[in-house]
């Protein structure tokens, strides 16, 4: 489903990602691990398409489509997810009218009937049952004067409403209490199937006790330093990134 | 050199056209309008057409605007309005009373508007010759010919308009539309002289729509009174859709009595050059003003809104938030003066003014200036120049929307705040709706007319 290949990045003329290499297969999770500032939320965005994110060398396919080629938008409607690590607001732009442009957009660019507004809120009341989302955060504008926390549950919220192939959840869990972090694993693991993948980032195992990972990757100062599967959470959690530092140094 | 010899010869060409249709000007005018004339007139030529030297005028050189031949009109003009083109215009599908000025002059043929007993609204001019006491006291009282070159023309000019009298505790339910039309077959010079009272405990909706209805070059100069008594609640909004050679210069100002509210709402949607002056009075205790504006505009066109609110009496409120998306080279400049004199204690004053610009060429001035004679008050400004929040831009296309909707998205959140103010439902959704189309390059237009070239 996806398959990154020796990708560098730089931003701002400093290079983050230094040759990343990974493969991601229909079904599984995949989590990615490592301290502060080692560029997890850099790979994050620039599978997205954030623009200021400059792909210098490798190659990323994504169902078999070179993805660095593609709009942002055009890998959302391909069912490309990203959860972001720090949701923007948006004033002004109320939420149900974003929502039921993106779901319609992405229907539109699959040949699909567009929803209409009963249709819409039908299947909107669901999702919002799904992940326990209250109606005074959707008669907002996007994001606006939402906690840290709702921020992160209106996210797996999007995720539950456009049912992605592929999520990417950055740091979804950080800043939730055990009630938050239970209704996001509930989330994704509803929406976890043969067909679907998702990447958990984080720097907590906390959250991998919820949603179990096939892999476990590490990555530290721009690279994928260890890969191994889920038993690699606990042992990082017990001992702490230093471990790493340290192996990488010898 | 040859700048300061066309400058003069501009003030001159005035002077010499109106010594020259005096006689036209003074017949047939009631002596309430014609006993300002001269006046006005001389305070015209001591302050001359504004030029960018004009702290007032700083942002808008008004000089090339007055430079084409006009036609002027000072005399009643036999014309017909072609009032199907009027009707299809959407926005009369409003619960409005509908009336129609053509290029400043009270439409003869309007019908009479169903109006609550007492209420009047009719021509200034057929007004002040039948019932001048009922104009008397408030002509020329607020909109000083000493104080403003473009109220000084317009009071040495001024024959018509409209006139709008409601009396004490008459409420009109149904908002009222006035229609402006600039139709002609020569470029024209329109002047348009209104007045408004509202008495006591009164209350009422206004709806004005500026519009040009083909592509002759129009100068229209309209100065507006309007007096809002005591308790009274007075709204008065107005949509400006004229095309790119129009130049739409308008005054208006407000005198408040204690207890009132009396709020302004100005959409530009289209024009060549806007110019608005706008000027509050509050006149007495607990008071409240609101003035709302908000314009899309592109190509070279320039609006430039000139606000000042003088707080004469404690206990009142005022609010501005104005706000302006700018495309391609068009300018923009905001002015707000907020003075609160000395006896205004308590006064709290409020003024913002938003700027979105879309490209690098569009260029936005904004100025507050705030004067502040009383020290128990609450006043604060803020204004801003951005471009589209690129990080909520990226936010909605990663949801799948495309970049061309996503931005559009952003521009109508952007005016939002200013269209949710409109408080009549039916003109709120037409706005929004024009506004949409208007952001979306589609014409906005509210009926037939011609401004979609490339004019
Ligand atoms: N937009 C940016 N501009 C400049 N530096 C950036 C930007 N984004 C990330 N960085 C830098 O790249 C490094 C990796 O950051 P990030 O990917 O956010 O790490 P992580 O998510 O693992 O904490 C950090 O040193 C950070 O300062
Ligand atoms: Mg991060």
């Amino acid at each position: 489903m996806l398959i990154i290949k020796d990708l560098y990045v730089s931003v701002e003329g400093m290079e983050i990602l230094k040759g990343i290499n990974l493969k991601v297969k229909p079904g599984e999770i995949h989590a990615i691990m490592g301290p502060n500032g080692s560029g997890k939320s850099t790979l994050a965005n620039v599978l997205a398409g954030k623009e200021e994110y400059e792909v210098t060398s490798g190659e990323v396919t994504y169902t078999g489509e070179d993805l660095l080629e593609m709009s942002p938008e055009d890998r959302a409607r391909e069912g490309l997810f990203l959860s972001f690590q720090y949701p923007v607001e948006i004033p002004g732009v109320p939420m149900v009218n974003f929502l039921k442009t993106s779901i319609n957009e992405q229907r539109k660019y699959r040949g699909q009937e567009e929803l209409t507004a009963g249709e819409f809120l039908k299947y909107m009341r669901e999702k919002m049952e799904l992940v326990d989302m209250h109606t005074k955060l959707t008669n907002r504008s996007v994001n606006e004067g939402f906690s840290g926390g709702e921020k992160k549950k209106n996210e797996i919220f999007q995720m539950a409403l456009l049912e992605p192939k592929l999520a990417i959840l950055d740091e979804t869990d950080s800043g939730l209490d055990i009630d938050a972090l239970k209704t996001v694993a509930r989330g994704v693991n509803t929406l976890r199937s043969p067909e679907n993948a998702t990447i958990v980032v984080t720097h907590y195992q906390r959250l991998l006790d919820y949603i179990i990972p096939d892999y476990v990757h590490v990555l530290y100062q721009g690279k994928i330093v260890k890969s191994a599967g889920k038993e690699l959470a606990l042992e990082l959690e017990e001992k702490g990134y230093d471990w790493i530092k340290k192996e990488m140094a010898v | 050199m040859s700048v300061l010899v066309e400058k003069a010869d501009l003030s001159l060409k005035y002077t010499g056209h109106y010594n020259e249709v005096k006689d036209l000007l003074f017949e047939g005018s009631s002596h309430v309008l014609n006993a300002q004339r001269n006046k006005a007139f001389q305070d015209f030529v001591m302050q001359g057409i504004p030029t960018r030297k004009n702290e007032n005028y700083k942002y808008t050189n008004l000089q090339p605007q007055f430079l084409p031949e006009y036609k002027f009109i000072h005399q009643r003009e036999e014309v017909e309005a072609d009032l199907n083109e009027v009707f299809r215009c959407d926005v009369p599908q409003l619960n409005t009373h509908l009336t129609l000025l053509i290029n400043g002059w009270y439409y003869q043929k309007n019908k009479e508007a169903e109006l609550p007993e007492g209420v009047i609204l009719g021509s200034l001019e057929e007004i002040a010759n039948t019932n001048p006491e009922l104009i008397e006291k408030y002509y020329a009282q607020i909109a000083k010919t000493e104080e403003d070159p473009l109220v000084a023309l317009n009071t040495a000019f001024a024959k018509d308009g409209y006139f709008l009298y409601v009396p004490k505790n008459v409420t009109i339910e149904k908002p009222l539309q006035l229609i402006n039309l600039l139709q002609s077959n020569k470029d024209t010079f329109a002047t348009q002289r209104n007045l408004i009272v509202v008495e006591s405990g009164a209350s009422l909706q206004l709806l004005l729509c500026n519009h040009t209805l083909d592509l002759n070059t129009y100068l229209s100069n309209s100065v507006t009174e309007i007096f809002v008594g005591e308790n009274a609640h007075f709204d008065y909004y107005t949509l400006q859709n004229e095309h790119n050679k129009a130049t739409s210069l308008n005054s208006v100002f407000i005198q408040q009595e204690r207890d009132s509210t009396a709020t302004t709402h100005t959409s530009s949607l289209h024009g060549g050059l806007i110019r608005n002056n706008l000027k509050f009075i509050l006149n007495g205790e607990n008071a409240e003003s609101n003035m709302y504006g908000m314009s899309f505009i592109d190509k070279k066109q320039h609006v430039d809104n000139f606000t000042q609110v003088i707080h004469a009496q404690p206990h009142c409120q005022s609010n501005q938030l104005y706000k302006n998306v700018l495309n391609d080279q068009s300018t923009g400049a905001f002015a707000g003066r907020i003075h609160v004199m000395r006896d205004a204690q308590k006064t709290n004053a409020f003024q913002r003014n938003n700027n979105l610009l879309l490209t690098d060429a569009a260029t936005m001035q904004t100025k507050p200036q705030l004067i502040i004679d009383a020290d128990d008050v609450k006043c604060s400004h803020g204004a801003t120049v951005g471009q589209i929040d690129e990080e909520a831009l990226f936010y909605l296309r990663a949801r799948g929307i495309g970049e061309d909707k996503a931005r559009l998205m952003m521009m109508n959140a952007f005016a939002h705040e200013v269209v949710q103010e409109i408080k009549i439902e039916a003109l709120r959704e037409r706005i929004d709706d024009l506004v949409d189309k208007r952001l979306k390059g589609e014409v906005a237009r509210c009926h037939e007319c011609a401004y979609n070239c490339e004019c």
